[in-house]
């Protein structure tokens, strides 16, 4: 039964380990993953602990659907405070590793303490073990997952690892399983990094039983029919994420040296037909593969085409490999952007954080704020290839002065750099944005000034937002399975009704995290893809518990609510540029300079963003500094947390 | 009707790894998720994006039948299955030994051997593999569908040589 997987305990310090079930009424709260994982990082650390201290709790995950008959439920999630934001710390990755711990008996893992020395944790069918991880430190993601198979002779194993990057506190490092399935965002693998911990290595073949075995077939069969009629999953089955980036930038809503254009010209290069042909020619037609029971199979498959590293195997890029290593820092080069992707596959360290600093860093080259002499010679202007590649290397192993201050995160390299570098970081709550532009595009604007853990579209982006939907079409899917009838619109520069879209998509995305589904199988990039009102039966006929759409509204709410509370705990303000809630004032002062017609010249007006903040806290429940009110914790159940119930 | 022979056709190429096979295998036939209950395992070398499903071949002189010393495994000519009879199996794992695919499985949980039985001509893993890389087809028609796709592979072989030298 998914419901007796357990909630370990483990103390790196002490070398305790604990094991409990996880109780129906705190399912019933919080159901699993991501919402669990926020519950439980509220309970179990202190207001202000240092996040690369032994008292930071690392937590890791699978949702309460993981492995079980339903589609896609391969997700992977990790929390803990982040060392780059000095908030939430959360990032969620597809794979095979969240199953594995299922099988393996686990949910959830709560990690304290430091190891005395590089230790890793294997879980195999109910048991723990901590063990000395001395021959796998200072290995790449993939080698120590491959070293940890040979050493206990188990080719099944999967891992959860940190590269070099996480083992230097690099404090965007990330956390990795398989070839690149990245837990990318807000520096996990520093956390892991800084309690000796290299990898947790799970292998399990314990029955989770199906509640309804021929019901959730059944049932799985029309949701993943559903799934794959979608055009836009095909065309990620076909493409890959590149075919976001490249319709993006299309009409103007990819960030170009670092914040000046929003949109890259001369990039036929790393246009996603030109990525599928790289992929297509080095590893055959089928070159598409898939995370754990997805069809959508989104991955692509390549070897590096040309140059140094020619032949090296990898997957992706993802979109965002294309944002940070060929948009931002203007290299439009498909060996870029896949040398780029594969080193910090390899390293371990987030590309959409590692490409949009080395994009900050070159204006500040270009405006003077930074020198040759503080790049120790290096030529970090746009548009310099071997720049940015050498960048990516010497930020993994803090070489020189630019590099270590970079790895430090945005906000404190500002400070090393100082002058008015802070004004050209483009950050909310300290992560850096991924390549996104969001300055024709109200709702998204909102959607990452307003994101738990930071700048950030997998909280709460309305991407449909930008299909220009009919307004009925919008109200069928915003007014359900909460009614809504406040205004709607179609139009994507429009500041109306954008903040009820982006409330719907953030509890949205916190239901498909704490199941432990692919954000691709729910009202993402697809309209027409399953939600609240799908998921009671999936859930019913693989647990048998009974839920109603509305009902698992409120857990989604309660969960943001939750993520809210630690970010008010560690210091969120409504309007503070560092900690929150807050864009780049050059959103406001600097217009659109290239793409669509209706898309040049626009900015973020200021007022109309200040009315969609006040909006928007109206609907999560939150007076005008965005703090909850007491009603709301009540409605929500939260009055009296942390309440320790697990 | 003429009751045709029909097989599974694996075509490793396009399995995206996903194992979802896997999955719905041990659904359909134990009721639970648990890859180690599958029929059918998708092996993989990850460094290299290779992903081979490997499943019973339901032999026609099958090493498992000839070996099992208490007649338990026969021919099923209607599905054109191999097939264990639990009445007889005294659980050697003989069969589990000897059989060329490792498509024979010991499950420890029950203490059973365990084959693929093509789901009573309805397999589960072909039904659910959206990308065809498990197919369920006429015995006779597998030769030709390789030959198809070899061709298409010289073909384009070919085509791009002349280009090359054109």
């Amino acid at each position: 039964m998914a419901l007796d997987r357990k909630i370990a305990y483990i103390n790196l310090t002490t070398g305790e380990i604990e094991v409990k079930p996880i109780p129906l009424d705190v399912r019933r709260k919080f159901l699993g993953g991501r919402g669990l994982d926020a519950y439980l990082l509220l309970n179990h650390s202190k207001k202000g602990c240092d996040p690369l201290g032994p008292d930071n709790p690392l937590i890791v995950s699978g949702g309460i659907l993981t492995a079980t008959c339903a589609s896609a439920t391969a997700r992977t999630h990790v929390m803990a405070k982040s060392p780059l934001t000095g908030l939430l710390g959360s990032c969620n990755m597809g794979g095979f590793f969240a199953p594995e711990m299922a099988w393996a008996g686990f949910h959830h893992l709560v990690i304290k303490g430091k190891a005395e020395k590089p230790s890793y944790i294997y879980i195999h069918n109910g048991e723990i073990e901590i063990r000395d991880a001395k021959n796998i430190w200072g290995e790449t993601t993939t080698d120590t997952q491959w070293a940890i198979r040979d050493e206990l002779n188990d080719q099944e194993i999967k891992s959860l690892v940190i590269g070099p990057a996480g083992e230097n506190l690099v404090v965007f490092a990330n956390v990795m399983t398989g070839i690149k399935n990245a837990g990318g965002r807000t520096g996990m693998g520093a956390v892991m990094g800084s309690k000796n911990l290299k990898a947790i290595a799970c292998r399990g073949t314990m029955d989770i039983n199906i509640a309804h075995p021929i019901e959730a077939l059944e049932y799985n069969k029309r949701f993943i029919d559903q799934i794959t009629s979608a055009k836009v999953n095909k065309t990620q089955g076909t493409l890959g994420t590149p075919f976001i980036w490249g319709a993006t930038n299309s009409w103007g809503g990819v960030r170009t040296r670092n914040f000046q254009y929003n949109q890259c010209e001369y990039a036929d290069d790393i246009e996603p037909e030109a990525i599928d042909e790289i992929c297509e020619d080095t590893m055959g037609p089928y070159h598409m593969s898939g995370c754990f029971g997805c069809q959508v199979h989104c991955r692509a498959q390549y070897r590096i085409p040309s140059g140094p590293l020619k032949g090296k195997y990898d997957e992706g890029p993802e979109y965002t490999s294309q944002g940070a290593f060929g948009g931002e820092t203007d290299t439009p080069r498909a060996e870029t952007v896949l040398v780029g992707n594969h080193l910090v596959d390899q390293y371990g360290m987030d590309n959409l954080e590692t490409g949009s600093l080395i994009s900050w860093a070159m204006e500040l080259y270009e405006e003077g704020i930074i020198s040759s002499k503080d790049t120790d010679g290096l030529d970090l202007k746009f548009g310099n290839d071997e720049a940015v590649l050498e960048m990516i290397e010497r930020i993994c192993f803090r070489k020189g002065k630019v590099a270590d201050a970079l790895a430090n995160g945005g906000i404190p390299a500002s400070k090393t750099f100082g002058q008015n570098s802070f004004d050209y970081l483009i950050q909310v709550k300290g992560m850096s944005n991924l390549h996104s532009d969001e300055r024709a595009t109200p709702a998204l604007a909102l959607n990452i000034a307003t994101s738990s853990r930071g700048s950030d579209h997998l909280r709460s982006r309305p991407a449909i937002d930008l299909y220009h939907l009919p307004e009925k079409v919008l109200r069928k899917i915003y007014s359900s399975p909460i009614p809504y009838e406040g205004p709607l619109s179609s139009e994507h520069t429009e500041y109306i009704g954008k903040a009820w879209e982006v409330f719907w998509q953030e509890n949205c995305y916190m239901g498909v995290d704490c199941l432990g589904i692919c954000k691709y199988h729910t009202t993402f990039l697809g309209a027409t893809l399953p939600n609240f009102e799908d998921w009671p039966k999936v859930l019913y006929y693989n647990t048998g518990l009974e839920f109603t759409p509305e009902e698992l509204w409120d857990i989604s709410e309660r969960c943001n609510m939750v993520e809210r509370l630690f970010n008010l705990r560690e210091g969120l303000t409504r309007d503070d540029l560092e900690k929150g809630d807050m864009i780049n004032h050059r959103y406001f002062d600097e217009p659109c300079r290239r793409g669509a017609p209706d898309v040049v010249g626009l900015t973020i007006d200021r007022e109309k963003f200040t009315v969609m903040i006040d909006e928007f806290y109206e609907h999560k429940g939150l007076d005008k500094k965005g703090k909850p009110k007491a009603k709301t914790l009540k409605r929500l159940g939260l009055a009296n947390e942390p309440s320790h119930m697990l | 009707m003429e009751n045709k022979e029909k097989v599974l056709m694996i075509n490793p190429e396009k399995c995206t790894g996903c194992r979802l096979c896997e999955l719905v295998c041990a659904v359909k036939h134990d009721g639970v998720s648990n890859p180690a209950r599958s029929r059918i395992r998708v092996m993989k070398w990850e460094m290299d994006g290779v992903y081979i499903p490997m499943a019973c071949q339901q032999c026609q002189d099958a090493p498992c039948m000839g070996v099992c010393p208490a007649n338990a495994i026969s021919r099923n000519d209607e599905l054109n299955t191999i097939e264990v009879d639990y009445d007889k199996c005294i659980g050697c794992r003989s069969c589990v030994a000897v059989c060329p695919f490792g498509a024979m499985g010991f499950n420890s949980i029950d203490r059973k051997v365990f084959k693929c039985d093509l789901c009573d001509g309805d397999p589960q893993c072909v039904r659910f593999c959206e990308v065809g890389a498990i197919e369920y087809v006429d015995a006779d028609d597998v030769a030709i569908f390789k030959k198809q796709e070899a061709a298409v592979k010289l073909h384009a072989t070919s085509h791009k040589v002349a280009l090359k030298e054109a």
